[in-house]
């Protein structure tokens, strides 16, 4: 009962980014799925790269309103960076059928499937912003990213005042949304 | 420009930033005009997909440096020292010829150290420890005074060579003594603490654990129903463990006590213990019992330096050796070691009083 209770403290430090969440279920989690990478063709970088996209794919899935995990952490992450790294053999046309299942699973094909539509959004929102040029990226970047306020925005980029620094933030965001619709759309 | 417009009034719309009055007018337009709808439903998905990518990009630079920290402080491993590793590889076949060389006269250098040093240090067992059986001719004379009421079961023509104490391990005559009281002797008779002498022959020796089993053969001899004591089987020992001792350094029985003062004993030998207790010629072979009856050792040396530091050997070894006779000598396989002590909880003279009888005194001689 008390481990549920931790786990349920766990998840929503993690959904508020909570560096000290963060790290202990990284601490809990990463060894487990290292060495079941390595132990399936895998180098330290691809164990680094599934456990982060597994941790990503947790993340995200705490931001939703209906978020429950009807598993303990350490099944889920396992299952996700199992699953991931499947693919990813498959991918390169490494896959073999003798993949060592060191910890329980549970099916977790869903929430891939939402986390890979995820992922594709941020790459299409990743490549809009970084061909938009500078300032605009960065202005963008401090406003939605950084959640900096117009005042201190027009004072980093050099702007007279906040009046214009909005108007060029709109105008970069109308660029940015077009970019972004154009290679949205297509994906669609 | 306009545009550009229309996108901050539907950015404050949706942020919530706009006072009451305009929101409904907006309201109201964005009823009207469906591409202003339209324009909205879009911009709200676009600010979604830009939260996403910015929680994202944050979550990310998270991970990164939680990994980073969690490699620093340890608990990730990934395997950033092979590289040093195989340096230090190289390294080894590099100068192994000269560290193989380098060690091998260290090692010669150390064994004639060490073989220097054992010759110059004197023997330990001669210069520092006493064994604690007596030799007897000097007190022969005595012996013979006190017992000579009854007749001596000695030979005729008999030298007596040593003496000490031993204590019955199996009610049927079977005792356990030091083997150095025997030392030198091929015969041994056993008096009890009532003056009855029994003839006695030597069954068991040895010389390694300082321990010898006897067996009262003598028509005389009646067997006690059982011993009020037990052997204790385990090894162990506490610290300040009050134990106490019957023995004959003199003609009588005589008692003493101490403490156990050290887990191991002489030079860290683990099969002994020493005990704080006076402890005279005599002694040896004597039954060392804790409070509650049990025989835990064997008294058997003594420091010569110190005072009262005494040795005794523990109790599991007689365990040990019965089970060696056992396996070698089928003529003994009745001899089994008393399993429950009757003297707990009774106060020191009714256990006294209970042990006496079972302890003797052990003559060793040889005939002409």
């Amino acid at each position: 009962m008390k481990a549920e209770l931790n786990e349920q403290l766990l998840l929503k430090g993690l959904a508020n980014r909570d560096s000290k969440s963060i790290e202990t279920i990284y601490k809990e989690n990463f060894n487990m799925v290292q060495a079941f990478i390595l132990n399936n063709n895998g180098s330290y970088d691809d164990a680094r790269d599934i456990f982060q996209e597994a941790m990503i794919a947790l993340y995200e899935k705490t931001q939703s309103k209906s978020f429950v995990l009807t598993c303990k952490i350490n099944t889920y992450v396992y299952s996700v960076c199992r699953r991931l790294w499947l693919k990813r053999l498959q991918q390169l046309g490494r896959y073999s059928n003798q993949i060592d299942n060191i910890e329980a699973t549970i099916p977790v094909e869903d929430d891939i499937e939402i986390h890979e539509k995820r992922n594709a959004e941020f790459a299409i929102m990743d490549r809009a912003l970084n061909s938009l040029g500078e300032p605009c990226k960065s202005l963008l970047q401090g406003y939605y990213i950084k959640k900096l306020d117009m005042q201190a925005l027009a004072k980093e980029f050099g702007y007279t005042n906040a009046d214009n620094a909005k108007n060029q933030k709109y105008k970069c965001l109308m660029r940015l949304k077009k970019l972004f619709f154009a290679q949205y759309n297509i994906g669609e | 420009m306009e545009d550009n417009i229309l996108l901050q009034a539907i950015e404050r719309y949706l942020e919530g930033t706009m006072l009451p009055a305009e929101k409904e007018y907006f309201e109201q337009l964005r009823k009207n005009t469906p591409e202003i709808d339209q324009m909205v439903v879009e911009h709200s998905m676009f600010l979604h997909q830009m939260d996403m990518y910015s929680a994202r990009s944050i979550f990310k630079d998270n991970l990164h440096q939680t990994h980073n920290k969690l490699t620093e402080k340890g608990d990730i491993y990934e395997g950033t020292e092979l590289s040093t590793k195989g340096r230090i590889i190289q390294l080894y076949q590099k100068y192994k010829r000269v560290t193989a060389i380098a060690a091998s006269v260290g090692g010669i250098i150390a064994l004639a150290i060490s073989v220097i040093v054992t010759s110059l240090s004197p023997s330990p067992k001669k210069e520092d420890l006493q064994e604690l059986s007596k030799k007897i001719y000097v007190l022969e004379g005595k012996f013979n005074t006190e017992i000579k009421n009854k007749p001596s079961k000695l030979p005729e023509g008999a030298t007596l060579k040593r003496g000490g104490t031993g204590f019955l391990i199996d009610a049927k005559g079977y005792i356990v003594t030091n083997a150095h009281v025997l030392k030198g002797s091929s015969f041994v008779n056993v008096i009890s603490n009532k003056k009855d002498e029994f003839k006695a022959k030597i069954i068991f020796v040895d010389l390694n654990k300082d321990l010898a089993i006897l067996k009262i053969d003598d028509k005389d001899y009646v067997p006690f129903k059982y011993l009020p004591y037990n052997i204790a089987k385990s090894g162990d020992i506490s610290l300040g463990e009050e134990v106490f001792t019957l023995g004959y350094p003199r003609n009588e029985i005589t008692y003493s006590k101490g403490d156990v003062s050290a887990k191991t004993g002489y030079n860290n030998d683990t099969a002994s213990f020493q005990i704080q207790m006076p402890a005279n010629p005599g002694n040896s072979g004597g039954p060392l019992l804790n409070k509650n009856g049990e025989v835990v050792g064997i008294l058997s040396t003594r420091e010569l330096e110190a005072e009262g530091v005494t040795f005794a050997i523990k109790s599991k070894n007689i365990h040990t050796i019965i089970e060696e006779i056992k396996n070698s000598d089928t003529s003994v396989q009745k001899i089994k070691l008393p399993k429950h002590s009757t003297l707990k909880g009774m106060d020191r003279e009714t256990q006294i009083n209970k042990i006496e009888d079972c302890v003797f005194m052990v003559q060793a001689f040889n005939k002409k």
